[in-house]
């Protein structure tokens, strides 16, 4: 994990009682300069040591990684640009037209219209709307409830953890997609009971890798010492575990985020998303690709470089969240 | 290893039974039902009733079920309406093109993945290591069937070099159906190549990291030796079983990807019969997909078991 291109802050190693240490500040000529971290004070050993708050470290950790920065930036403007972007630049979605039929860019349609007759720029704004909705919210759910039935299984152990491993087992070895077909095309699809189709497919692997985290994180020295204290397993789990979760958690809900927006998409494309005039962007690519020949560009290439550009911002800021938790760990 | 083996077989029919009793049990409880999707919303109540005591839909739940799981036993998975045909006789013909498929582009993308792996493994933090992960970074930020369209207009409309859809599939000369097989595959193999080829980069720099590397370039092994001997074989053990696991994932890939290029595998037909709502390919279908998948983890399991002992005790 070594990074050439900027200087990072210089390891001393920390005595072991020194919990929250993370890092410490860089010494140039054996006293200390003004820098990020400027807190820091010397132990009775003679080191000097950071007692930066360990977020400030995080953050710090962070802001080294330049494209995990920039994809925050482009994540907001995405985000502006299907929520606040409407209300600057207004359009009929609700009307189709057969007048405007694939309208090609120019005068009244910036970024041409679509096969029902509608802005295409207006739409692409609606569509991002549901898609980072999708996005957010399968992120949130899948990631509650993957942490509660994870650490439910690794606080139980035993018969009950097999069994709820097993339960998990036979739900991952459910090609997802059919499943959400065969939902999607049952049901007529509401954005919330596609956020709760998705989630569902989207919590397995997130409560395997809390239970894996949180097995291995029992074998942790403070673990250890708390039980010695005599505390409570529950206690334990939830107050020493769960807590020390939160970054391997945070990396995979972001993660999470990425996968449901292609999912989302994959719905989209297959014709099972939200009906109009509700619209998402794997639906506006769809129309876009009934067209491909007909060389209709503006119903194609706009959604998906969004789609695209939005995935691999979330991908790109997991690794960089991803980053922070594997050198804090490192750390410890 | 025989203890392990029988243990790994028996959670697998667990396992299939769990996956069984969940998809009888949605079918079942859905709106609409069977018998109205059968006959159509117009249909007299006197017809839904017969249907209903024909079908044996008054039967208590599980006595359904039992009954379905007897006959899937005896290899009856039940009559599609839709297409007045078994669906064992349509699984006969559908499964075979999409294990032509997959399976095609598994290998194509073993085959790729398995070397670029273990170059970015040993080339680690390099430009060129950089380079090829954002590469593969923004492949996996794709749909599918995206890239499936920019390959189509870059193969197919801007130069006419292979065709965009598979709808003569089986009925042209054999050269014909290869040609239509090209793009299908392309895109399902460079979805692919993204998650192999992470899985054995990660790979190649743990097993680099090992003890008996160390011992190995200590008693003087070659460098050769060492990277192709000893990580290579390990690192394809860790990636193989890592591709088991994204069996479940390929197959749903190869639900969009079947639809977009007009392939007709199970995927395209489980897609019409959701259209259809024709229950007893949607039941057989996914029954005969989770199956399939299970079998794969299994075997991913069991070969995992043969090349590392370790697995067999713990």
């Amino acid at each position: 994990m070594s990074d050439s291109s900027t200087p990072s802050p210089v390891e001393v190693s920390a005595p072991a009682d020194e919990g929250d240490v993370l890092l410490v500040a860089p010494v140039h000529s054996g006293s200390p300069t003004e820098d990020a971290f400027s807190d820091f004070r010397v132990t009775d050993a003679g080191e000097i040591l950071q007692t930066t708050p360990p977020w400030r470290a995080a953050l710090a950790i962070f802001f080294e990684n330049k494209p995990a920065v920039v994809s925050v930036a482009v994540l907001v403007l995405i985000t502006l640009f299907s929520f606040v972007g409407p209300l600057v630049y207004h359009t009929n979605q609700i009307a189709s037209s057969l007048l405007y039929q694939s309208r090609p860019p120019g005068g009244q349609f910036p970024l041409g219209a679509t096969p029902n007759g509608r802005d295409e720029l207006g739409r692409l704004m609606v569509g991002g709307q549901s898609t980072l909705e999708v996005g957010f919210a399968v992120a949130i759910f899948a990631t509650g409830f993957g942490v509660v039935y994870g650490l439910v299984s690794g606080y139980f152990g035993g018969i009950v953890d097999a069994v709820l491993m097993r339960i998990l087992d036979a739900l991952l070895s459910i090609p997802f997609l059919f499943f959400v077909v065969l939902l999607a095309s049952l049901v007529v699809p509401s954005l919330l009971l596609l956020i709760v189709v998705i989630s569902a497919v989207s919590w397995l692997s997130t409560a395997r890798l809390v239970r894996g985290e949180a097995l291995s994180l029992r074998t942790r020295d403070y673990v250890k010492a708390a039980e010695g204290f005599g505390a409570k397993r529950a206690w334990i789990q939830f107050r020493h575990i769960a807590p020390n979760l939160l970054g391997v958690v945070i990396v995979n809900g972001t993660l999470k985020v990425a996968d449901a927006i292609l999912i989302f998409a994959s719905i989209g494309y297959l014709g099972l998303s939200v009906p109009p005039p509700a619209t998402s962007w794997g639906v506006l690519l769809s129309a876009g690709i009934s067209n491909l020949f007909d060389g209709y560009w503006w119903q194609l290439w706009p959604a998906g470089a969004l789609i695209v550009i939005t995935v691999l911002a979330a991908a790109i800021l997991g690794d960089g969240l991803r980053d922070v938790v594997e050198r804090r760990l490192q750390k410890r | 290893m025989t203890g392990y083996f029988i243990r790994r077989l028996l959670q697998s029919v667990i396992v299939t039974i769990l996956v069984s009793i969940v998809v009888f049990l949605l079918l079942h409880s859905l709106p609409g039902g069977l018998v109205r999707a059968q006959l159509g919303p117009r249909a007299t109540a006197l017809a839904v009733h017969n249907l209903t005591v024909q079908e044996g839909l008054t039967k208590p739940l599980p006595v359904q079920y039992l009954i379905w799981a007897w006959h899937v036993v005896q290899g009856n998975l039940g009559y599609s309406y839709k297409m007045n045909q078994s669906v064992s006789s349509l699984l006969r013909e559908y499964v075979p093109r999409t294990l032509l498929l997959v399976g095609s582009a598994m290998l194509l993308a073993l085959a790729v993945a398995v070397p670029m792996g273990l170059w970015q493994g040993r080339r680690r933090n390099h430009v060129d290591d950089h380079v090829l992960t954002g590469t593969m970074m923004a492949l996996y930020s794709m749909p599918s069937f995206f890239l499936g369209v920019i390959l189509i207009v870059l193969l197919n409309i801007q130069v006419h070099a292979f065709p965009s859809s598979a709808t003569t599939y089986g009925q042209v000369s054999a050269g014909q159906d290869v040609a239509e097989l090209v793009l299908p595959v392309l895109t399902l193999c460079l979805g692919n190549i993204t998650y192999f080829s992470r899985y054995m980069r990660s790979a190649t720099i743990d097993n680099l990291l090992e003890d008996y590397v160390r011992t190995a370039r200590a008693k003087g092994v070659s460098q050769r030796r060492v990277i192709y001997r000893h990580v290579l074989r390990n690192s394809i053990a860790s990636t193989v079983t890592m591709v088991g696991l994204t069996f479940p994932y390929i197959i749903s890939g190869s639900l969009v990807i079947e639809a977009l290029f007009n392939y007709p595998g199970v995927g395209l037909l489980f897609w019409n019969a959701a259209q259809d709502r024709d229950y007893p390919i949607l039941l057989g279908v996914i029954l005969v997909v989770t199956v399939a998948t299970i079998l794969g983890n299994f075997f991913a399991d069991l070969a995992y078991a043969v090349i590392d002992p370790r697995v067999r005790y713990a």
